[in-house]
């Protein structure tokens, strides 16, 4: 990447931003390994775990926010890129079981040799190394993306048709990933790990690490996104978003661009899923429900939707909103709370968190009559999404 | 000279026996219409009269059941999608004025300009002295050099108008179909149109319509008068609205 389309990319909330990520990416795995146990300041493991897992909530926020506030494409399927990315990490952290397993056997997965299956099918080859792996959850996500999109944006479906079957497409992986002959352990899905990379799962060293890591994938996210969002080609996903036949008459061939998001945000979906994985410990069929994709895209909502900050900071307070009303006796609303609180947002806030807040600085800083406050706020071109669509 | 052989037609833009119908109804009817490179056509009608939808099949938007459309003698542009056809050089202002609403006037212009298109040169894309300069250029022209930071959405029905014309103008094609450019302007703003196009015109091929008479007048070019998808009569304005079934088209029968 040639470096002006990076330092375009960085105003002061962007660098605030990864300045903020960047802290506590370290800041909480030292402060859980440096200081002593029961320390007022020290953060304990299940916590470093859960707040692993808010952020690689947040990258999967981030990917979804790229496509659909930027270019319009509204995909309740999300989740399905973020699985897959799951399962190719779940599949490496399986074959590291080795002969550790209940059944003691070598190459064969538990619940492989609990099938009766004598060999490894071929699927599964060369997971057992960890650059594989890594590819896979890139690629395998990226190449249903760049499929589906290939024969969606050909065929110029979108809007609300484009939604439909992105839930559809989740549904189907739903229904294939439960079944125990599909070869990814059906119900119970991948579990019991051990090591990755022969550091052990558990461990409070690797939980850090895992940390650090993922903090440090939502700043590369992040960095790619307002990469692409600074640059002339975040205009056109804006052009294409807010009149998308008006940029065919210019001579723009709108589907290689919405190709071009959607199967990068599919990869970026798979990474933060590959992240997610050995930080909960197992990937099941249930990530591939229609409900998660929804959910995620309720975070975006929720955070500002064309605002990328807007999306990673709503991934986070909706989790944290959930995991602290679901561990309480509100449990069973927790679904009522998560609809209610769209719909609020919707009606109060229809910028969301971030996108508000913007529009609130804007106009305090223009009244303040800052001359360039005009041109400040517009520099990268890049206006809210209109909320009526 | 031997291009000439291949050409079917040395007109810029060639119609023949064009037919449109949409669900039985046949909103275009037999068409022919030619237009010489250099031309400036002024197209009239009725509300109704199909000359929307001629920009439409023009630009690729809507496919003809039967008949030609030829570009430039020889590219047939029932075979094209829009992206194709804008790249070829035929640019359009819509009739409802269509600008990127939530980006800068400045931004809009950048998007029209016709320079590489593609995924790749836009993500790479760096502003350019030369690009700049045509921006400029084109802000002076439709008058909106002050407005150039404010965002689209912001501007009057007119100046959206004008920054659809320079939107045009950016993209530089080799013929600029106009859909009613003077709608929704004072007289001022409606002869300051007229000016433009008529400079436009001293090196591009240009097809307008309009309702506005004055304005069609004021133009002094050919004018075809559509009715019921078909052309009810050609000639200069004068020959036109003296026609007798263009004035009975007009007055109601
Ligand atoms: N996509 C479509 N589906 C069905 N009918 C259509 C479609 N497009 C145009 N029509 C019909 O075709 C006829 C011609 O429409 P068109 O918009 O071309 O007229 P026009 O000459 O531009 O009129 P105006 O002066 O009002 O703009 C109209 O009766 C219109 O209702
Ligand atoms: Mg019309």
């Amino acid at each position: 990447m040639t470096p002006h389309i990076l330092t375009r990319s960085l105003d002061r909330a962007a660098t605030a931003f990864i300045l903020i990520v960047a802290a506590v990416g370290v800041l909480i795995p030292l402060s859980n390994l440096l200081l002593p146990q029961g320390s007022m300041f020290q953060v304990p493991t299940y916590l470093v775990a859960l707040w692993g897992k808010y952020v690689c909530y947040a990258i999967l926020a981030l990917s979804i926010d790229l496509i659909w506030g930027y270019c319009g494409i509204l995909s309740l399927g999300h989740g399905a890129f973020f699985a897959l990315g799951g399962y190719a990490m779940g599949m490496y952290l399986m074959r590291q079981i080795g002969s550790r397993g209940v059944y003691g056997n070598p190459i064969l997965p538990d619940f492989m040799v609990f099938l009766n299956w004598d060999k490894l099918p071929w699927y599964w080859y060369g997971f057992d190394k960890f650059a594989f792996a890594a590819l896979m959850v890139l690629l395998v996500p990226g190449l249903l993306a760049f499929c589906f999109g290939w024969l969606a944006f050909r065929s110029r479906v979108t809007g609300v048709y484009l939604s439909i079957i992105t839930q559809a497409m989740t549904y189907a992986l739903l229904l294939a990933f439960f079944r125990n002959d599909f070869g990814f352990g059906g119900n119970n899905g991948l579990t019991d790990f051990k090591d990755i990379l022969g550091f052990n799962v558990q461990a409070e060293g690797t939980r850090a690490a895992l940390f650090l890591l993922s903090c440090l994938a939502l700043i590369i996210g992040f960095l790619i996104c307002r990469t692409i969002v600074t640059s002339k080609l975040g205009k056109v996903l804006i052009a294409v978003r807010d009149a998308e036949s008006r940029t065919r008459f210019l001579g723009y061939r709108v589907e290689s661009y919405k190709l071009f998001v959607f199967t990068l945000s599919a990869c970026m979906a798979g990474v933060a899923g590959a992240l997610y994985v050995p930080q909960v410990g197992i990937i099941n069929p249930s990530e591939f429900a229609p409900a998660n994709s929804i959910e995620a895209v309720i975070w975006v909502a929720v955070g500002g939707r064309g605002t990328l900050i807007g999306a990673a900071l709503g991934a986070v307070v909706v989790n944290y909103a959930k995991t602290f009303f679901t561990s309480g006796p509100l449990a069973p609303y927790w679904l009522f709370m998560l609809g209610a609180l769209f719909i609020l947002v919707t009606l109060l806030l229809p910028k969301g968190i971030v996108g508000t807040f913007n529009s609130w600085w804007e106009t305090s800083k223009a009244t303040n009559g800052s001359p360039d406050a005009d041109s400040a706020a517009r520099e990268d071109g890049v206006g809210a999404p209109n909320p009526a669509e | 000279m031997n291009v000439m052989d291949t050409r079917a037609t040395s007109a810029m833009l060639y119609l023949d026996g064009v037919h449109v119908s949409f669900d039985g109804f046949h909103a275009i009817n037999n068409l022919s219409l030619a237009l010489e490179p250099g031309e400036m056509r002024a197209i009239i009608g009725p509300n109704g009269a199909g000359k929307t939808t001629m920009m439409d099949i023009i630009t690729g938007k809507t496919k003809p059941d039967e008949g030609t459309v030829l570009f430039d003698g020889t590219v047939d542009l029932t075979r094209l999608d829009e992206t194709r056809i804008a790249e070829l050089g035929i640019g359009r202002k819509f009739q409802k004025p269509t600008v990127f609403e939530s980006q800068t006037v400045q931004d809009n212009l950048l998007l029209a300009l016709n320079v590489d298109h593609s995924v790749r040169g836009t993500l790479f894309w760096r502003g350019s002295k030369a690009e700049s300069e045509r921006i400029d250029k084109v802000l002076e022209t439709i008058r909106l050099t002050d407005a150039r930071n404010r965002l689209a959405g912001s501007l009057s029905h007119g100046q959206k108008q004008w920054l659809e014309i320079g939107m045009l103008l950016a993209q530089d094609p080799k013929v600029l179909l106009v859909d009613e450019p003077v709608a929704g302007m004072t007289d001022v703003e409606t002869h300051l149109t007229a000016e433009l196009l008529k400079e436009i015109n001293k090196n591009h091929t240009i097809m307008v319509v309009e309702h506005d008479m004055t304005f069609v007048r004021e133009l002094g070019v050919k004018v075809t008068c559509l009715h019921e998808g078909t052309v009810l009569a050609e000639g200069s304005i004068d020959q036109v609205s003296s026609n007798e079934r263009v004035v009975e088209v007009y007055l109601g029968r």
